[in-house]
């Protein structure tokens, strides 16, 4: 890292608590107690360190991380572009502004495997919906897109999330 | 053999659980029960519900997302082409990396898409060679560019 100073670099302390939490919270009354005890901390130093996260984007929220097919998600498509690079940030912006759009990246090619430098990913109830999406996708880009694909996921693999070694 | 929605019927009150607590959850002596006040729900209510929900695997986690980016580590898409006889050795030879946070099986000849959360950014490129290794196939990094949206928030739609 060049600039480390601009980072709210965590701490030993915090990396503890990121190990403590990142398989969930304790599903007790006081669960910020809980951490307390286990890590050898009091209760408002945990409150403290995880709103100072919160605040620097080192936790981008706490909260509840459905199974987007138990839920009835069931068609999930990674929608793939390859858009003009002098085009791609201006219409990146637009793509991501869409209201169905959960996730939109700009990427680089691996060419020949793999020319698409946008990603969008859209979800929905059936592949029809996804694929209604990707079309407002492509109008949306019109001329500026050479090319686009649909990679809908049919197996999650694993789905942990982070996990630093303790 | 696509994924199905889990033999289990939501409640009306599970379909709140889910539209309003995916964030904002509180940082305070007794967050269940200010969770469970704003839902119209007892804490134990909440808690007991929350539970069921881990067990039948509605909910992956309940707890924090990390962005590991704003540590100081890395965060980068891959991909690789599996055989298709040797897919699932593949796919436990890739998700046997503490690293690995999430792997999706897509249609595509790049049929394995996964994810690569490091501490340092360094620590992407040893858990490719170590995947390249492992697996004997090349692995493609997409490491974004550049970050137009994100948030993952879909509420129960069954």
């Amino acid at each position: 890292m060049n600039a480390p100073n601009l980072k709210p670099l965590i701490d030993e302390c915090d990396r503890a608590l990121i190990v403590a939490t990142q398989g969930g919270l304790p599903l007790v009354a006081r669960p910020y107690h809980a951490l307390a005890e286990q890590l050898g901390l009091s209760a408002d130093e945990v409150m403290r360190r995880l709103r100072a996260m919160v605040d620097g984007g080192v936790i981008r929220r706490i909260g509840a991380v459905p199974n987007h097919y138990a839920i009835g998600w069931t068609a999930n498509g990674m929608t793939v572009w390859d858009v003009d690079d002098a085009l791609v940030d201006q219409l990146g912006q637009q793509v991501g502004a869409l209201d169905f759009v959960t996730h939109c990246y700009r990427r680089p090619r691996a060419r020949p495997v793999w020319p698409y430098n946008l990603f969008a990913m859209v979800h929905g109830a059936s592949r029809d919906e996804c694929a209604e999406k990707a079309g407002q996708i492509r109008a949306l880009l019109g001329a500026a897109c050479q090319g686009s694909d649909i990679l809908y996921s049919t197996r999650i693999l694993k789905k942990t999330g982070l996990r630093l070694g303790s | 053999m696509r994924e199905r929605p889990v033999d289990f019927e939501l409640a009306a009150v599970d379909r709140k659980i889910l539209a309003k607590l995916q964030g904002d959850f509180p940082i305070c002596e007794r967050p269940y029960a200010v969770a469970a006040e704003q839902l119209g729900l007892a804490e134990d209510e909440l808690l007991e519900r929350l539970r069921r929900l881990l067990d039948n695997k509605v909910l992956t986690r309940f707890g924090p997302m990390f962005q590991v980016e704003q540590m100081g580590g890395a965060f980068v898409l891959a991909a690789l082409a599996a055989p298709e006889e040797s897919y699932d050795e593949v796919a436990a030879q890739v998700n046997a990396l503490p690293q690995v946070a999430h792997n999706y099986r897509r249609e595509h000849a790049l049929n394995m898409w996964f994810v690569l959360a490091t501490e340092t950014p360094a620590g992407i490129a040893e858990a490719i060679a170590r995947i390249e290794r492992d697996t004997g196939l090349p692995v493609y990094a997409f490491p974004k560019e550049r970050e137009y949206f994100v948030e993952m928030k879909l509420e129960a739609r069954l």
